[in-house]
């Protein structure tokens, strides 16, 4: 939006925070995909059984907490206003 | 003693220690030690009202029907809640800075302030959400009556409606107690909020326990399990993909849509900070509420006797069993999932419903002047109270008709899609700038009429509503508007056919109409303020008014706020303005904070047309809309404004700068000055010292050596007397104290006294003169005058350094006045002497010879006493002299 991009290069600590924020983003994308993975396996030649299928979702639904977690640890909700040159979906 | 009078007692107790909770934490508040009120984990709780009694009974109903499928309800939610960055973020920051009360509020506030857009929210979401309510007293007394089942010793069973009624009045009063002690819809409900935290954790700790009990009481721990798991007929994964991202996504999106969600989310929310435990903490209380929901359902399934209701397995599998206090535990954690979601939907419905229903239609009735004179707080405050009433009365009713038959999952999900139909309208606000109001009132409307005839509608049955006739045949006989088989998609899950519907037909209506209409002002001016939130936070004035209208505006704000706050604002923002008293000019900046404290109790499009009666409609300016316009364009005029703002800071340095240059230079001139008088007066001193003395101690001196010394003495003393004639008379001149001698003569006689004067005569210097313009009779103080011409021919006569020099005196005469150039071809004044040439003591060049330096500053003197002027010409090719006078002195200018 901004004509002004800001600076090419960056601090490494702002650097970081940019992909934490990216990280953020795809998170959900990523989790959305894999939710949708047992609907794969159900054409299978052997037939999924509920407590397999329960094991990954749970499994993942864990592992999505502790990499959202570790994000959110680190990225905090005002940090868009010290680096204003990132524009809002830069 | 029987097991249900436990129960009652249990539950007596329960609502009391909710009561205790809720009015402790309250008084923390008030008293200002609630810090720990305010933690993200009390604000992550309160996010748990997703869970109700739905998720506490309806969980493991729907596990024990369609498995795993049940586990898409609450992916839904925490899919939304990792992605906290795209939406949370920005929507948790846009209800703090633009005080939103409720999703209806945001909507209206952000497609310019539109009432009928907010009602419209309001009324689907009563419609949404009076089925759920209903929902939540029914698992109560179903769980009730499942304890009366049990209980051998109870004679008669229950009133299933008796228990409703007694639930649904206990709910109303808690909540009016502690929903409504305040006014501004956007102060936090500390008490409330508490107690739902609390809630939190017993729903919680209750479902964990019977899960516990269940895999290693009843099922001989994780194996065993498992092992009946895989023996029961949910064991195999057979789930439709449709419903499985079907459900994933409505799940989701009702999350950020629920009146309740948004209430706790975004109203309540303390501080930004605490999304960021809530975005990791809330899927993790969500994956723990559902851990156990399979082996349970699995269990239970093994266990019970044929015809047993699933949904009830969580409190009949301990009671089954023999463990009542377990039972007991179950029932707390189901009674607090259902009152929790009551008391939160109830406090976010009251609020649409009076802000956005009740005070526009009480406000229309009594007429502009009931807003300075009637009692607004009392009847916003009680119309508030009235619909937290009647919104559980109708849940109460709707739960009566509807005989609380239907399955608990199946009315939850037809809530759901409801309420999803204001996704749309939010997310094009949020992130979509030209999303109108006519694009989100058609959408809303129709996405909301296909949910209405597609699910909503045929979910009280064949014939109650609509006639089976309809079901078969389609809606007058047209068979592609069957229900279930909407545009001829038959076979398909009846929730999944109308979330594709009704959010198919929403969005695209949504931006057709968007991309076809065109916003007001207002709507753009909220809309970039929605869009843009991170950029820029504060709102562009949009209100102009006049003085007079303070007056008028506190009182109004006294009727709505109470006395001691709106004097407290007011007086608040006077002092900011600087202004004494109460009454602070009603700045666009002034009324925007009004409106937006107001809009807090009142609603946003309330707020608005209350502010707007009485200043008078707001002024969006050009400059607010070119603002708008584009970001650049903003940017653009600010770097203007700078570029003009350094402009002006360089002229003023500029003028600084001249004008110390200019004191530099008489400072070094008065210096030099000091040192070339007493040089002056010192050489003829020197002089007659010396000759005197020759006088008096030489004996042998010649009578023609005498005289000669004599008349050195004199030339000297002469020089002496000129120079000391010369400073008193500057002194005078200066002072005002010179006496004027009016004659009247004529130009050319005066300008051949002058040179005569000068002594040009026989010297190097021609004067050329225009003999014919000359001829002008002039009425002045002539010997003055001929005083200041004399001094610039004298100065001609010494400087000028032309070869040969002349000098050139042109006059000409304009409206009465005389102007005079002198002129020479010599080289001029330097362009850095031209400022002090007329100083006193200022002298051109260390070495020429000459005066003290006070000619022209007698000159500039002698023309303001005559009432004209002498100054430098310059652009001419060398010194050049303009003296300009009145042909006629007056007497007055003396």
């Amino acid at each position: 939006m901004n004509p002004e991009r800001g600076p090419v290069f960056l601090a490494r600590r702002t650097y970081r925070r940019r992909r934490l924020a990216d990280g953020a983003r795809l998170l959900p994308v990523l989790g959305g995909v894999l939710f949708c993975v047992p609907l794969l396996w159900k054409g299978g030649a052997r037939a999924l059984g509920t407590a397999e299928a329960m094991f990954y979702v749970f499994g993942l639904w864990a592992v999505l907490v502790a990499i959202s977690g570790v994000i959110s640890r680190h990225l905090r909700a005002s940090d868009i206003e010290e680096d204003l040159t990132d524009g809002e979906e830069g | 003693m029987a097991i249900l009078n436990v129960l009652i007692l249990v539950c007596v107790l329960y609502v009391v220690l909710l009561f205790v909770v809720a009015f402790g934490a309250d008084r923390a508040a008030a008293q200002g030690r609630g810090s720990w009120l305010a933690s993200p984990l009390v604000y992550t709780l309160s996010l748990s009202i997703y869970c109700t009694a739905w998720t506490f009974y309806g969980a493991v109903g729907f596990a024990a029907r369609s498995g795993l499928e049940f586990v898409t309800i609450y992916l839904g939610p925490t899919l939304v809640m990792i992605g906290w960055w795209w939406t949370l973020r920005r929507l948790v920051r846009v209800g703090r800075s633009q005080r939103i009360t409720s999703i209806a509020d945001l909507i209206s506030s952000r497609y310019g302030k539109s009432n009928l857009l907010a009602v419209l929210v309001t009324v689907l979401a009563v419609i949404g959400t009076t089925p759920y309510i209903a929902l939540q007293l029914q698992s109560v007394t179903l769980s009730f009556a499942a304890f009366a089942e049990t209980d051998l010793a109870a004679t008669t069973l229950p009133d299933m409606q008796s228990t409703a009624l007694w639930v649904a009045m206990g709910l109303a009063l808690f909540t009016i107690l502690f929903g409504t002690r305040n006014l501004d819809a956007n102060e936090r409900h500390h008490g409330v909020v508490m107690a739902i935290a609390m809630e939190a954790v017993v729903k919680l700790c209750a479902l964990l326990a019977v899960g516990v009990f269940v895999v290693w009481g009843l099922a001989d721990g994780i194996a065993g399990t498992l092992d009946r798991i895989e023996a029961s007929e949910i064991a195999r994964f057979e789930v439709s993909s449709a419903r499985w991202v079907g459900l994933t996504m409505l799940s989701g999106a009702a999350f950020l849509c629920l009146p309740r969600m948004f209430q706790v989310m975004v109203v309540e929310n303390e501080n930004e900070d605490h999304l960021r435990t809530a975005v990791w903490a809330f899927p993790a209380y969500l994956m723990l509420m559902s851990l156990f929901v399979i082996p349970i359902a699995a269990v239970g399934l093994d266990m019970m006797p044929e015809g047993a209701n699933p949904d009830l397995f969580v409190l009949t599998l301990p009671l089954m069993d023999g463990r009542d206090g377990l039972a007991i535990l179950s029932f707390l954690g189901g009674f607090s999932s259902a009152t929790s979601m009551v008391i939160v939907a109830a406090i976010a419905l009251s609020t649409m419903v009076s802000n956005h229903v009740v005070m526009p239609i009480w406000l229309h009735f009594s007429g502009g002047a009931a807003m300075v004179s009637g009692d607004v707080r009392n009847v916003a405050l009680l119309a508030r109270r009235l619909s937290i009433a009647g919104v559980v009365f109708l849940g109460y009713l709707y739960f009566r008709l509807s005989g609380g038959g239907t399955a608990l999952a199946a009315i939850g999900l037809i809530a759901f899609v409801g309420v999803a139909q204001f996704l749309p309208a939010l997310m094009g606000g949020l992130f979509w700038r030209g999303a109108t109001k006519t694009g989100a009132l058609l959408g809303l409307s129709l996405g909301a009429a296909v949910w209405l005839y597609c699910l909503f509608l045929p979910s009280f049955g064949p014939s109650l509503i609509l006639p089976q006739s309809v079901f078969d045949h389609g809606l007058w006989g047209l068979t592609w508007l069957r229900p279930y088989a909407l545009f001829g998609a038959e076979g398909m899950d009846p929730v999944v056919h109308a979330v594709m519907w009704s959010m198919l037909i929403n969005t695209s209506v949504f931006v057709a109409g968007s991309l076809l209409s065109f916003p007001q002002p207002l709507e753009r001016l909220q809309g970039a303020q929605f869009v843009n939130v991170f950029d820029h936070s504060g709102t562009p004035g949009g209100w102009t008014g006049g003085m007079a209208q303070s007056e008028d505006l506190l009182i109004m704000s006294q009727r709505i706020m109470g006395a001691r706050e709106a004097q407290a604002l007011f007086a608040a923002a006077a002092q900011r303005q600087g202004v004494a008293g109460y009454l602070p000019e009603p700045s666009p900046d002034f009324l925007q904070e009004l409106e937006r404290v107001l809009s807090g109790s009142v609603g946003a499009a309330t707020a608005h047309a209350m502010i707007s009666q009485i200043v008078g409609g707001a002024a969006v300016s050009v400059e607010d809309l070119m603002a708008v316009a584009d970001e650049t364009a903003q940017i653009m005029e600010y770097s203007s404004q700078l570029e003009a703002k350094s402009q002006e800071l360089a002229r003023t340095a500029r003028q600084l700068r001249e004008a110390n240059e200019k004191l530099t230079q008489i400072s070094v001139q008065k210096d030099g000055f000091l040192s070339q008088i007493s040089h002056e007066l010192r050489t003829p001193m020197t002089s007659i010292r010396a000759f005197s003395e020759i006088l008096r101690d030489t004996g042998d001196l010649s009578a023609q050596e005498q005289s000669k010394y004599a008349s050195i003495i004199h030339d000297e003393a002469v020089r002496l007397t000129r120079l000391l004639d010369d400073l008193l008379d500057l002194s005078v001149l200066e002072n005002g104290q010179v006496v004027l001698n009016t004659q009247t003569g004529r130009l050319d006689d005066l300008l051949d006294r002058a040179e005569r004067a000068a002594g040009v005569q026989g010297g190097a210097l021609r004067v050329v003169r225009d003999r014919l313009a000359e001829d002008v009779e002039l009425t002045s103080d002539l010997d003055r005058l001929a005083q200041v011409f004399i001094n610039l021919i004298a100065n001609a006569r010494k400087y000028c350094d032309g070869q040969p020099p002349v000098l050139t005196i042109r006059p000409t005469i304009t409206d009465g006045q005389l102007v005079l150039d002198f002129s020479d071809n010599g080289s001029g004044i330097p362009a850095k002497q031209q400022a002090v040439i007329f100083e006193k003591f200022s002298r051109i060049g260390e070495t020429k010879a000459g005066g003290a330096g006070l000619g022209l500053a007698i000159c500039r003197e002698i023309m303001a006493r005559l009432g004209g002027s002498v100054s430098y010409l310059p652009g001419q090719k060398g010194a050049a002299f303009r003296v300009s006078l009145p042909l006629e002195m007056r007497l007055a200018a003396q």
